[in-house]
């Protein structure tokens, strides 16, 4: 069955014989084209025999159909003979298939335009990317103020399932992250605030850090990776598999049926769980205070009082909500933007994070800069 | 119901398989041969287990008792090795396509061809464009995504792709299921003109009552669990077997039995 193939030619009684052999098949097929390639078309009418073919399939069928074509384009004339009538039906087919002209691929500029139109398309693209979000901004608000006016329309038990989801389930993780951090935070202080013996310093500096931007910066990152990445995998792939298009075709608006009760879940998440996570790096702050700077817990309770006020709690609290707002806007928009395939899939979400990671630090420098000029 | 065949004619042989998922049981000791170059239809209402025997056959899903033999080899006792090269010799057409939905559709039929041959990069495109030539798609459709194609054109880009390397026998699982009835009746003249020229053997699981008549040499029945009637379609519409009879003599079913005795008569 899998003999090599062979294709010997010579010229014989006014004709070019070709006499074919071995397997003609697609396990033998690289070993053959280099045979095909090298006939090249004669001057005397060729005949190919292709008795000695032991099998023969598509493979050997379409290098049989190249030499024939290579035959026809030159004028010049190929007899096969001895080939099964099996065969033969198969050579037909491929035969009856058009002579495919590859499609040419579009003209690229050359030299200095190449870097420029590449460099063009790139701040075009950058345009079409920030585009969704407003987007997004623009129908949540929209669909927001629908509800307003007809709240019984409100999907009540889809918001309190995202609750569970992105803000229940996610304490113990956030739990955990934040005490850790709080922990670091203070062991650090301890560290290199007792060289020039200013120990008491580290409890300022863990409670303004942790309630002003530790705490809301952290959980905020933590949620855009856990929660947001999700929101857009479920909306991505809802949307290859045309549910958001079954949706719309039932009268029903997929902004208000999935992505308003996923962003309010999270605006309403957000603040909890950076009061909760707060709390955490406070705690692990004074953990670490007693266990490895000696301050007794009165001590450090004591002294927080003093160093912090309501409004440092305040400006981490007010951040909370719009940080919830961004991560949520860019995964559902990034969600309602994957394509057909499952890399676009990947890709969406890989974008969602990144985005949303980035835009909370952003907004936390906006929000600095806003609370300094009013003096929070 | 017809004694099946000796072990050596038949080219896929299934002896008293048995598939469950739980505590239901899905295939009960089935038997059911095919023989080399036939087209045989499946047939069964919707949950008689059609894809699961299709998938059990082909190695998807795990069985808990039975043999199953393809090209006369025991599955059971293969190594690694000799089932990868046996699963080279089937092609297999799922239900929506499977192709891959981040390659484009030639990559699509040259991914087993660069994975099992060693043909140079040309070869590879001329035979995959030949193939997609074959099954009714041109060059320009080769460049497209899967996502950008027809319900047509992916089953025809995923017949394709089950062809690429040649196989012997294909399974198809419901190709002609949403299709009009003028691309399914191209679709089962494809399918007819390939097991011709290509000498395949199909393994086609259907509910279309047309594709049974036109192309199918042999009708097998799947009905609670067992192969119930089993045969050519005039000899399986005989059949006593409740299901059977009423699914020929529904209101679609009744049309073509009149045709088919018309045909069996002159």
């Amino acid at each position: 069955m899998n003999a090599q193939p062979s294709l010997v030619g010579s010229p014989r009684d006014g004709e070019f014989r070709l006499l074919a052999g071995g397997a003609w098949t697609a396990a033998q097929a690289h070993a053959l084209e280099p045979l095909i390639d090298r006939v090249s078309p004669h001057s005397l009418p060729a005949v190919i025999d292709m008795t000695g073919v032991t099998a023969f399939d598509t493979y050997g069928a379409w290098l049989l159909e190249k030499l024939l074509r290579k035959h026809l384009a030159r004028d010049a004339s190929l007899t096969i003979v001895g080939l099964a009538p099996a065969y033969q039906k198969l050579l037909a087919e491929l035969h009856g298939t058009v002579p495919r002209e590859t499609p040419a691929p579009a003209p690229r500029p050359g030299g200095l335009v190449a870097p420029l139109a590449d460099l063009g398309r790139r701040i075009s693209a950058l345009g079409h990317e920030v585009l969704p979000f407003f987007n997004m901004l623009g129908a949540t608000a929209l669909t927001l103020v629908r509800i307003a006016r007809r709240p019984f329309a409100f999907r009540f038990t889809s918001l309190v399932h995202q609750l569970d989801r992105i803000g229940w389930q996610a304490v113990p993780i956030i739990l955990l992250i934040t005490f850790l951090i709080g922990c670091i935070i203070a062991q650090q202080g301890f560290f290199h605030f007792r060289k020039f013996g200013a120990d008491m310093y580290v409890v300022d500096m863990v409670g303004v850090l942790v309630l002003r931007e530790i705490g809301v910066l952290i959980v905020a990152i933590m949620v855009a990776g856990r929660s947001g990445s999700a929101y857009t995998a479920e909306l991505g792939s809802m949307k290859m598999r045309e549910e958001i298009d079954a949706l719309k075709t039932m009268g029903l608006d997929p902004i208000e049926v999935l992505v308003l009760p996923r962003i309010l879940a999270l605006v309403i998440a957000l603040p909890i769980l950076t009061f909760l996570g707060s709390m955490a790096a406070l705690y692990g702050g004074g953990l670490v205070a007693w266990a490895y700077g000696g301050m007794s817990p009165d001590i450090f309770i004591s002294r927080l009082k003093d160093a912090i006020s309501l409004t440092h709690f305040k400006v981490g609290m007010v951040k909370a909500p719009f940080m919830g707002l961004i991560i949520g806007l860019v995964a559902c928009s990034e969600g309602m933007r994957v394509k057909g395939s499952a890399e676009s899939l990947g890709a969406q979400t890989t974008m969602s994070v990144v985005k949303a990671i980035f835009l909370v630090i952003v907004l936390d420098g906006l929000f600095a800069i806003f609370f300094a000029s009013i003096g929070m | 119901m017809q004694e099946p065949p000796a072990y050596s004619q038949n080219i896929i042989e299934v002896r008293d398989l048995v598939v469950g998922f739980g505590a239901t049981t899905v295939l009960d000791r089935l038997c059911l041969g095919m023989q080399r170059g036939e087209i045989l239809g499946l047939v069964g209402g919707s949950g008689s287990g059609k894809s699961v025997l299709m998938r059990t056959i082909i190695g998807l899903i795990p069985k808990q008792a039975g043999t199953i033999r393809v090209f006369g080899a025991d599955l059971d006792r293969l190594e690694d090795a000799e089932r990868r090269a046996l699963e080279r010799r089937w092609g297999v057409l799922f239900q929506h396509g499977a192709l891959f939905s981040s390659l484009t559709v030639l990559q699509n039929v040259q991914f087993p061809m660069r994975e099992y041959l060693q043909l140079s990069e040309r070869l590879m495109e001329e035979v995959a464009l030949a193939k997609l030539a074959m099954v009714g798609l041109d060059a320009r459709d080769a460049a497209k995504f899967p996502a950008e194609l027809s319900g047509g054109m992916v089953k025809r880009a995923a017949l394709a792709r089950a062809l690429a390397l040649d196989p012997e026998i294909v399974f198809l699982d419901e190709p002609t299921s949403g299709l009009d009835p003028i691309s399914a009746g191209d679709f089962d003249a494809l399918i007819k003109t390939l097991q011709a020229t290509l000498g395949l053997s199909v393994f086609m699981v259907t509910h279309d009552l047309e594709s049974l008549h036109t192309i199918c040499d042999r009708v097998a029945v799947l009905a609670a669990g067992r192969i119930v009637a089993e045969g050519r379609l005039a000899q399986v519409m005989q059949s006593q077997h409740p299901w059977v009879q009423s699914y020929f003599l529904g209101k679609r079913g009744a049309l073509l039995g009149q045709r088919i005795t018309a045909h069996e008569g002159g």
